[in-house]
């Protein structure tokens, strides 16, 4: 395929974004609807006494009840993937209940929900139950976890869910290699709790229909069929053909509407036994205490290297917060996402990973917008950063001495996988380029004259993406295959519509997708829309994380349109009277090769509904095909950051004045979708680096639950973003050659930022080495006045 | 939270001793407090309605006195269940010293706050939790200390003591 498919073009889906008239869960009323409401605990962990719903149950317009002994007999919302220790165990797999019984585990853990007539009647009686529960103290730091003797899961009798180790025969090497090491770096390092805080919060609304036996659930869903799955084989046990999820516009979501909730199913339940559609919508509290946080890693990382500068091995040691209970992807995040990645943009021949990963009492943590590759790009970085500044070695020189070369590929990193293509020292001299470099000694100095001590910033990254071939995360203990599926289907008067099994939400699919269909027909893409997110209408998917959509389910989209134009050339055979061998297709034209005869696409498409004339036992009626793409591989986007900070010795403020994002994403399709992908994820980034922070005090109480304490990064602390993905290598595994660049900028952002500003700390004479991020005034000054 | 004061309040020790321990002193400086029945032998029940930035609550609780070394030091607990607001709970240790014809109050204050209190953030949480304490220990020492004369009054007609002490002297 080649680079740049269409040039830049404004989004398809932009016009109802940007003027309301999106399309969301809450904005959907069914004729009879009422509202559910949850009641959640105000404490961290605690076992339930009583709840009394008697006077809850007589106020006005309630209309029924439930509690977690409603749910009893159902199951639990799984854990995607199993897990295994170093000793071979499998990992603890607590049940993670509809709504808590016996016991509540986190602040906001629902033990009760109540449906009535309107959401303000159900909130009133919510306020009108009657619970009482015998306070246990909250198990919330990780150490204290491991080591104490209370259980966030009593009957596990361990607040350890895993003790991981990749890949554990190399452990042995690693640390031989550690112990004759000309140097070793070691930093401890925290990888701050984020909230989600996606744009619009968790909404579920269910409808039953008793004749038929039909469950309809549209919920704020990445992925509707992963999310039915679940529901069907692990949950209620509707049958797959009763249960149809819907998605409609969902207002991002950044890993945390990946999952299923409880209150899904909670609604489904509801709908049932009333008989009416009932819809749940989060408030923005119950957004912070519920939805699915990212990161919460301590990690500690050694970094071992020659004489020379060479890397001989890195060696960490993680503990990853789980929450109290274990979110859907939970378990392989901090795992198969993360320990992976360990070996970076390297040629070191020794990784060892461990992490052990933590139940506390507070709420899940999952997947969020890099998941785990953040993770492992910033232990990486900032002790390679650390590292140079020991030896006095530039930090670029360091980094390129080491970098796979583009000559080495397919390379074995010793994490384990195959990088299939990249150029880390393109993407360091483009970035050099684009960053100005070489002007940096005057920036500093014009810093300087102001009072202000500016810093340089150096990060290079490599993750995994288009996830995953399915016999690879089989053995890796996936319980699912990662595939995805796409369907063409073109109508008889020549338009088309594409289902696909990746949701949009926010991503540009309904303008990027059509396009690949358009190059390949040679028709305009005006005439092809998307359809996604209705698990009726789609033939399956496995949803929109991992920056997989354009590599895996764009894949599934080329080979249904290749199987169509297969097809195509077949029914223009016949209508051309030659054989389909010697069928050409371009710009949207069927010839006999070597001669003028053709059809147009059109011709073709409205033949193949009305084959009056067809040779019926070679060719089908109809257009319309299915295909399912498995990756072969992962994809490696990689990338070549700097940044540029300016402290103020007087308050500890930062502020990023330069950032430079030099991204290889293989080939890209639509320019302009890339760029403002990584512009959000520089945001997420710098706001990780800087700004957000998760707070919960030592009773487990969430304090950072509010915009009053939680800080989202704004516009004016970000900078102009220098963005480029000119030095793209294509993928060799996949059809469009594509990476993936949705979670590029969260992952190379931090440990750019923080570099920067150690950098900076360093050239006003304090010598500091790590911060942890938030790199909040009140850190940075305190730092500089204890050096 | 944490907070350490220490207020000096011009009555001597036994009042201020007595007032700590008086249901009416304790209604009367609790801020919001709308009933408090109870003894400092069999504890308290109180109710507080309190508004906590958007948060408007009323809440049950039980406060006991504990730790009892007449007229030397005692400690004060409490925990208030807000409902859908959450819960605020809390002790003060408090000492006495005398300090000529006053006293020295010096108290030590654990709070915690849970639920949707917690939710508002530590900056609402703790400046309200120091307003509370501040308001508490002023009414306190209000309700114990003479009045300051006041011009209408002429000072020899006018009792040197707070209304706990015109209360008890009555």
């Amino acid at each position: 395929m080649p680079k740049d498919i269409n040039e830049v073009v404004g989004r398809r889906e932009d016009a109802r974004f940007l003027t309301g008239t999106g399309r969301y869960t809450d904005d959907i009323t069914q004729h009879n609807q009422a509202a559910a409401v949850f009641a959640r605990s105000p404490i961290a962990n605690g076992i339930i006494r009583k709840i009394d719903v008697s006077a809850a149950e007589a106020m006005p317009g309630v209309l029924a009840i439930f509690t977690g002994e409603d749910f009893t007999e159902v199951g639990g919302n799984p854990a995607g993937w199993m897990i295994n220790s170093r000793d071979g165990s499998p990992m603890h797999e607590p049940k993670r209940p509809v709504l808590a019984h016996g016991k509540v585990r986190h602040v906001g853990d629902a033990y009760a929900a109540v449906i009535a007539e309107t959401p303000e009647q159900a909130q009133d009686a919510m306020e009108a139950i009657d619970a009482d529960f015998e306070e246990l103290p909250a198990i919330v730091d990780m150490a204290a976890a491991l080591s104490g003797d209370d259980y966030v899961h009593d009957e596990i009798g361990t607040n350890q869910c895993f003790d991981w180790g990749w890949i554990e025969d190399n452990r042995a090497a690693t640390d031989a290699a550690i112990q004759g090491a000309h140097h070793v770096t070691t930093l401890e390092l925290v990888n701050n709790r984020l909230v989600p805080n996606a744009m619009e919060p968790r909404c579920s609304m269910a409808s039953y229909h008793p004749a038929t036996e039909e469950y309809v659930l549209h919920t704020t869903s990445q992925n509707p069929h992963l999310t039915r799955l679940l529901i069907s084989a692990f949950v209620l046990g509707i049958p797959e053909n009763k249960l149809t999820v819907i998605a409609p516009d969902v207002g991002g979501g950044f890993g945390s509407k990946i999952y299923h909730y409880g209150e899904e199913a909670l609604v489904l339940a509801a709908a049932k036994k009333l008989g009416r559609p009932v819809k749940w919508t989060a408030d923005r509290t119950e957004a912070f205490l519920t939805d699915a946080h990212g990161r919460d890693h301590v990690t500690k990382i050694e970094l071992a290297l020659d004489a020379e500068g060479n890397f001989l091995a890195f060696r960490t040691e993680t503990m990853a917060n789980v929450g109290a209970y274990l979110s859907n992807f939970s378990t392989a995040t901090p795992t198969f996402l993360h320990g992976t990645l360990m070996a970076g943009n390297y040629t070191v021949p020794n990784v060892y990973v461990n992490v052990k990963a933590v139940f506390t009492n507070t709420a899940p943590v999952d997947a969020y917008r890099g998941a785990g590759r953040p993770e492992a790009t910033y232990s990486i970085e900032r002790v390679i950063d650390k590292a140079a500044r020991e030896l006095g070695m530039d930090p670029i020189t360091l980094r390129r001495q080491n970098f796979v070369k583009p000559d080495q590929y397919p390379f074995a990193s010793a994490a384990g996988l195959e990088y299939d293509s990249g150029n880390y020292d393109a993407l360091m001299d483009r970035m050099e380029e684009i960053a100005d470099l070489g002007g940096f000694t005057a920036r500093r100095a014009a810093s300087e004259a102001k009072g202000m001590w500016r810093g340089l910033g150096i990060n290079a990254y490599i993750e995994a993406c288009g996830i995953a071939p399915s016999n690879l995360v089989g053995v890796l203990g996936s319980r699912v295959g990662l595939y995805d599926a796409a369907t063409v289907r073109v109508n008889a008067t020549g338009n088309l519509s594409v289902m696909v099994g990746a949701h949009s939400h926010g991503q540009g699919h309904e303008t990027a997708f059509p396009d690949i269909v358009a190059d390949m027909l040679g028709i305009n893409a005006a005439s092809i829309d998307i359809v996604h997110g209705d698990t009726s209408k789609i033939p399956f998917g496995m949803g929109t994380y991992g920056s997989r959509s354009l590599a895996v389910c764009g894949s599934a989209v080329v080979r249904a349109t290749e199987k169509i134009i297969v097809k195509a050339k077949k029914i223009a055979a016949h209508m051309l009277e030659a054989s389909d061998l010697d069928i050409e297709l371009k710009d949207g034209v069927f010839s006999v090769a070597g001669t003028n005869s053709s059809v147009s696409f059109g011709e073709v498409a409205l033949k193949a509904y009305i084959p009056h004339d067809f040779p019926i036992t070679e060719i089908e009626p109809g257009l319309e095909e299915t295909a399912f793409y498995d990756p072969a591989n992962f994809t490696y986007p990689s990338g070549a950051y700097c940044c540029e900070v300016e402290v103020d010795p007087e308050t500890g403020k930062v502020s990023v004045e330069r950032f430079t994002a030099v991204d290889d994403f293989g080939n890209v399709i639509n320019p302009m979708i890339v760029t403002g992908q990584v512009h959000g994820g520089l945001g997420q980034g710098i706001g990780q680096a800087l700004l957000e922070h998760t707070t919960y005090d030592e009773n487990g109480q969430l304090l950072s639950a509010s915009y009053m304490d939680y800080t989202m990064p704004r516009a004016d602390d970000l900078p102009f973003f220098h963005v480029d993905h000119s030095q793209g290598t294509p993928c060799t595994h996949n059809p469009l050659g594509v990476k993936g660049c949705g979670e590029a900028g969260a992952i190379g952002s931090p440990p750019t930022v923080v570099n920067a500003v150690i950098d900076a700390l360093n050239s006003g004479g304090k010598p500091v080495t790590h911060l942890d991020m938030p790199l909040t005034p009140h850190r940075v000054w305190s730092a500089m006045q204890t050096v | 939270m944490k907070l350490t004061d220490s207020r000096t309040i011009d009555a001597d020790l036994p009042m201020v001793w007595n007032a700590l321990l008086d249901a009416d002193v304790l209604k009367a400086c609790v801020p919001g407090c709308t009933a408090m029945s109870g003894s400092a032998e069999d504890g308290f029940e109180a109710t507080v309605v309190q508004k906590v930035g958007p948060v408007k609550a009323t809440f049950q609780g039980r406060v006991t006195i504990s730790d009892r070394v007449e007229h030397e030091t005692l400690t004060i607990s409490g925990e208030g269940k807000g409902g859908v607001a959450g819960f605020a709970k809390g002790g003060a240790t408090v000492r006495l010293v005398p300090e000529g014809a006053a006293t020295v109050l010096h108290y030590d204050v654990d709070a915690s706050v849970g639920g949707k209190l917690a939710q508002l953030g530590s900056r609402i949480i703790d400046s309200f939790a120091k307003k509370m304490a501040d308001q508490f220990f002023t009414d306190f020492q209000a309700a114990v200390e003479p009045a300051a004369p006041s011009d209408a009054e002429t000072p020899e007609t006018t009792e040197k003591k707070g209304w706990f002490g015109r209360l008890k002297s009555a």
